[in-house]
């Protein structure tokens, strides 16, 4: 027998569950003072450098319903391309922008709304450089693992043209469901988890 | 510009046999909600290995204690007191500092604060259901509150959750949030559930199970049970010693 490497397995995941805006988002659901605020929903300040833009998330399942009950989270870097995290080798983020995000869906409509700003250039490791991008971790009822995907600019088609991640795909033509189009400074993204318009996930 | 690539370390790859696969139509749910077509890899880059970190200051109080941080004054929720203590770690046994540990559950009687549940059980007035730590340079969190009850849910006709308290985890990196729920040892309920069962492989499943620890009960007071969370683990954490962890 050889030696043993002696690691930990990770603890599995389980589904967030229908009722995951309790611990994540109760003022949003209305449990009020337990928590000044519901984290991650202000990311921006009067004093964040950067063109203040929306995205607008929606998910939808296999039969084309938009789910109003999932949680996205999301993780971007500031406008010169730098994470506010002290995994950051490059130098210091912009301190007025957190870079992350979390929102529920509306209950109505099933849209996640985050207010934020267009983020830099990250470069891939290699040294090519990324098109901008966000990334999305994706939580509800009956998703048992998180879900990761990337949201990249419809008006960045020539950084998305060369783009390290976009390009090892190799059915290009799923390329477009990473794609958010721009409408003023709203970019929509919506999501589909099963199907024809399958959006690409990641195991990173 | 110096002639030398950027400083990434790249996370163990999950291991996707020992998590719950997307479809497991045991747990309904998963039918439609789970993509059929592979996922694509490609490394860690410095967009996977950043992720926000949230240091004490964020904590309130009472942000530990669920039996008194939604009830009125001088009062407190009803049910079986217990205090849940572990560690985070990642899968090198490291600790995993300031990582932000959030928590939620039903009260004692399985009804759940939200406006989407039904059931017959009654709300508990003094008790919310969410709580918050964030673990010390050891990796150590705690919190106290009231053991939830089984309730039941629309699945199959008959099928009920075990107790449960569901955890969101964060480590540094983004790529390593994680969300599971931790189970009570000894309850027969676990290995009748349908979402437990999404877990194929036992070893896995009793890894969510907490420990009671009755050499640590506090008398007249609380229950203890222990339950450590484990991250993916970095491999830059076999040659070098970064004090925020990576």
């Amino acid at each position: 027998m050889a030696q043993e490497l002696n690691r930990l397995k990770e603890s599995p995941s389980q589904t967030a569950g229908p009722y995951v805006h309790i611990g994540l988002t109760p003022n949003f659901l209305g449990i009020e003072g337990v928590f000044p605020v519901d984290l991650g929903r202000e990311m921006v300040n009067d004093e964040t450098i950067g063109e203040r833009i929306d995205v607008v998330v929606r998910v939808f399942d296999g039969t084309g319903t938009v789910l109003k009950d999932v949680l996205v989270e999301i993780w971007q870097a500031d406008a010169k391309g730098l994470y506010n995290s002290p995994n950051e080798p490059r130098g210091k983020a912009d301190p007025n922008f957190t870079g992350w995000g979390r929102m529920a869906s509306d209950m109505e409509n099933g849209e996640c709304v985050f207010r934020t700003i267009k983020p830099g250039q990250v470069p891939f490791n290699d040294g090519r450089m990324q098109a901008p991008h966000i990334s999305l971790w994706i939580v509800a009822r009956g998703i048992n693992l998180g879900l990761q995907t990337r949201m990249y600019f419809a008006d960045e088609d020539a950084a998305n043209r060369v783009d390290p991640v976009l390009t090892r795909l190799e059915h290009q033509n799923r390329v477009p469901t990473l794609i958010a189009p721009r409408e003023g400074n709203t970019y929509k993204f919506d999501i589909h988890l099963q199907g024809e318009k399958e959006t690409v996930f990641f195991d990173i | 510009m110096k002639n030398s690539l950027p400083e990434v370390h790249g996370f163990f790859q999950r291991d996707r046999s020992w998590h719950p696969p997307a479809f497991a139509p045991g747990y309904r749910s998963t039918v439609v909600r789970s993509p059929q077509r592979a996922p694509i890899s490609f490394p860690n880059t410095l967009s996977e290995v950043t992720g926000p970190v949230f240091g004490h200051a964020l904590l309130g109080e009472l942000d530990n204690d669920l039996t008194i941080n939604y009830a009125k004054a001088g009062e407190s929720a009803i049910g079986p007191r217990i205090v849940v203590y572990g560690r985070v770690l990642d899968e090198n046994g490291r600790p995993v500092p300031n990582s932000l540990v959030e928590f939620w559950q039903a009260n004692a009687g399985g009804r759940y604060r939200h406006k989407k549940d039904t059931y017959l059980a009654p709300l508990d007035p003094n008790f919310g259901g969410c709580g918050r730590a964030v673990t010390d340079a050891e990796g150590r969190y705690w919190f106290r509150t009231v053991q939830p009850g089984a309730y039941p849910w629309p699945n199959g006709v008959n099928d009920w959750r075990p107790a449960h308290i569901h955890f969101s985890v964060f480590g540094p990196g983004f790529v390593q949030r994680l969300i599971t729920q931790m189970y009570f040892e000894g309850d027969p309920m676990i290995w009748k559930c349908p979402i437990v069962r999404t877990i194929p492989d036992e070893r896995a499943i009793e890894r969510l199970i907490a420990k009671l620890d009755m050499e640590a009960t506090q008398p007249f007071d609380s229950r203890l049970y222990k339950f450590d969370i484990v991250l993916r683990g970095s491999n830059s954490t076999l040659f070098e010693n970064r004090k925020e962890g990576n």
